[in-house]
């Protein structure tokens, strides 16, 4: 039995450690999967406005708009509460400051777990009601990514009976389900990235029934030189000859080849954090590179580039 | 209002303040910056420092010489400067936060006897809460570092804050907690109960919420609070001392980031709301700064005049290396390749660290390490680079 496709699955959490471009990669995949035909929802968990930004739209909200073919849309776990209790009880709640709203946005802080649910919850029902082919969650950040997917567990443990329990119930088999849930973890070929990696993979295997659908490796230097080319440039930036070519350019040509020695450098401790990662991870799992984009801006043209370079990672 | 003196270095700002805390989006090197800062202070400035850390990475603890960082204060031992080629003017420690265990520590404080502590401990919300519940770890944090600087034992504390979905989240975390209990809904929550329970559940709140919720769970809930209600008043009291704490002149901001477009856009908002909180941001530390001469014009110039002159070049230096010519033009190219797609990046990060407004706080670049610290003489080159000196 094969394992299902990442890109076949309804519902994907991308997540990783602060500062590796867990919301571009988000980003990037909506628009892969856009560009495949199918109708994608992008949600941003926590709604900072870079999966927005991602696409160069402002004021996203709870309810989807659509931008370069992908719908986008904030998690808002009091507009998640409010569209619940219209749904299930018929009981209409309007206004941002009715008393019912505000007395469960209390307990919401105050009993852990409940936002969690409201988020899992919102996003279980859009895959139940195939509003979306796939949805694409930029969610929180490795440390809190857990505690998001086991939340209908960490329900269950504390609730023992009511309407939230029993929904808590087909929420865990679609999140259980690897033919239509998965984890897409992204990191950068650095050292805690990598480690962060592979902690997040042994909590989510130990604490979680949600599938690993794979790693993405971001910001990977693409390898410039041969193993001779780069001999070569060894010798070249002997300072015998490195006297030679300022002569020639008439200045101090050390300052053009650090670039080249930057780029060598990063590459090969690169190259064995990618090898910690590979060693670490179980051979299953999927692990896609993207490349260092050397652009000018972020944005939708960035993000463009990363659905590219994900297609042929995929191919 | 405060008026404080705006200092222009690292240094002046090690040897004014005693709390220093570094804060920004994360990912960017914020723990090693906070170690570095901590440890510098310790060798060059004097005193007794502290560096409270929240990354409980092997590395740090490595990097400082202890074996592991617990909840408990450990001290560097001085042979660690030493061994790095430093005497140090002062000592340093360091500790880690626990959420888990600095509750423990909290309610054993507050609590009134031993029954309301066994009774809080005991409860299967209170695991949670201290475990999952994200702004308790803000909470506790500041609350740590309220008691930490109440004990006068230290000159100076650097306190790496936690990695928080909303870099705010700690700021407001001893205003909120302080809302949070002293609140009419919570008041309101617990009366009924008290009196009975029936009292409640005619509520139309309490009706919806155990239809949704159950009866018993609000029952926890309810239970947990009355138990922690004894309490209160030592949490309010608490909050609002730490938040005074955070405003005093004694102690500042160390915003930490990178040039990147997403972190940066994440510490310009943060500068902003400490701004508006009246915070001092003592500096802004830029992490992972390309070289300088990606950006300059007259380098750039020099990298177009290396590229025009490679035919040269190679004609010059093919039989030195004894290779074909064709194979060293290959290698020029793509040096020079790599000089441009760097000057791309360097050139969008210094126009984005112009455009970052800090108001007149003090910028710190630190350059591009490229090798990863693991011991003091890392964490000391790193922060003499960040008070502008040489080793």
């Amino acid at each position: 039995m094969g394992v299902t496709p990442l890109t076949d699955r309804a519902l994907l959490f991308v997540t990783g450690k602060g500062g590796v471009g867990k919301t571009t990669i988000a980003a990037g995949l909506a628009r892969l999967l856009a560009n495949q035909g199918k109708k994608v929802l992008a949600c941003e968990i926590d709604a900072k406005g870079d999966l927005a930004a991602a696409f160069e739209v402002s004021d996203v909200g709870f309810q989807p708009v659509q931008a370069a073919g992908v719908w986008l849309m904030n998690m808002d776990t009091e507009a998640s509460l409010r569209e619940y209790l219209r749904i299930n009880l018929k009981i209409p709640i309007v206004g941002r400051i009715s008393p019912v709203a505000k007395a469960f946005d209390f307990v919401a802080t105050a009993a852990p777990g409940v936002k969690e649910i409201l988020t899992i919850g919102k996003l279980c029902y859009e895959v139940r009601e195939q509003h979306y082919d796939t949805i694409v969650v930029d969610s929180s950040a490795s440390g809190h990514i857990v505690g998001l997917l086991a939340a209908p567990q960490a329900i269950q443990s504390l609730v023992k009976v009511g309407l939230i329990r029993s929904q808590t119930d087909w929420m865990s088999e679609i999140l259980s389900d690897p033919a239509q849930s998965g984890l897409v973890v992204v990191t950068t070929p650095e050292e805690m990235p990598v480690s962060e990696t592979l902690d997040l993979a042994k909590r989510v295997a130990d604490e979680t029934t949600v599938d690993l659908a794979s790693v993405i490796v971001n910001r990977v230097l693409p390898e410039r030189f041969t193993p001779t080319d780069e001999e070569l440039f060894l010798q070249l930036s002997s300072e015998k000859n490195i006297a030679v070519m300022n002569k020639i350019v008439d200045g101090d040509i050390q300052e053009v080849l650090g670039a080249a020695q930057l780029a060598t450098t990063l590459r090969r401790n690169g190259t064995q954090h990618l090898e910690t990662l590979r060693h670490g991870l179980s051979s299953s799992t999927p692990i896609l590179l993207v490349p260092y984009l050397f652009s000018r801006t972020d944005g939708l043209r960035t993000t463009s580039q990363v659905a590219e370079h994900l297609a042929e990672e995929l191919e | 209002m405060t008026a404080r003196t705006k200092l222009d270095s690292l240094e002046s700002l090690l040897s004014t303040r005693e709390v220093i805390i570094a804060c920004g989006p994360g990912g960017v090197g914020k723990t090693t910056t906070a170690a570095a800062v901590a440890a510098v202070a310790a060798a060059n400035v004097g005193g007794n420092v502290l560096v409270v850390t929240v990354d409980p990475a092997k590395r740090l603890a490595d990097a400082l010489g202890i074996k592991g960082i617990g909840n408990k204060v450990k001290k560097v031992p001085k042979s660690v400067f030493t061994d790095a080629g430093v005497e140090p003017r002062g000592t340093l420690s360091a500790a880690m936060l626990d959420t888990k265990e600095s509750w423990d520590a909290l309610i054993d404080q507050h609590a009134p006897d031993e029954e309301t502590k066994a009774k809080i401990l005991a409860n299967p919300l209170y695991q949670n809460i201290t475990g999952r519940f994200i702004q308790s770890h803000d909470y506790i944090a500041m609350e740590r570092l309220y008691d930490l600087h109440a004990s006068g034992k230290w000159d100076l504390i650097v306190v790496d804050t936690p990695p928080t979905r909303n870099a705010l989240d700690f700021l407001d975390a001893p205003e909120r907690m302080a809302d949070f209990f002293s609140s009419r809904l919570l008041r309101w929550l617990i009366t009924p109960s008290r009196s009975s329970l029936v009292g409640l559940a005619t509520r139309p709140f309490t009706q919806i919420a155990d239809r949704i919720l159950g009866t018993q769970f609000l029952a926890d809930i309810t239970e947990f609070f009355l138990s922690l209600e004894s309490m209160y008043g030592g949490f309010v009291e608490r909050a609002n001392a730490v938040q005074q704490l955070l405003g005093d002149e004694r102690t500042s901001f160390l915003i930490v980031s990178t040039s990147e477009t997403v972190p940066l856009r994440e510490a310009e908002f943060f500068a902003e709301e400490l701004a508006k909180r009246n915070l001092d941001i003592g500096a802004v530390v830029m992490n992972k700064v390309l070289p300088t001469s990606l950006s300059n014009p007259a380098v750039n110039d020099l990298a177009q005049e290396f590229i025009d002159q490679r035919e040269v070049i190679s004609d010059h230096l093919s039989h030195l290396l004894k290779t074909d010519g064709a194979r060293l033009r290959r290698v020029l190219t793509i040096i020079s390749e790599s000089f441009d797609d760097f000057a791309v990046v360097a050139r969008r990060e210094a126009l984005s660290r112009d455009r970052f407004s800090r108001g007149d706080a003090a910028l710190i670049p630190i350059p591009f390490f490229d090798h990863d610290i693991h011991d003091m003489a890392g964490l000391l080159e790193l922060g003499h680079s960040m008070m502008g000196r040489k080793n």
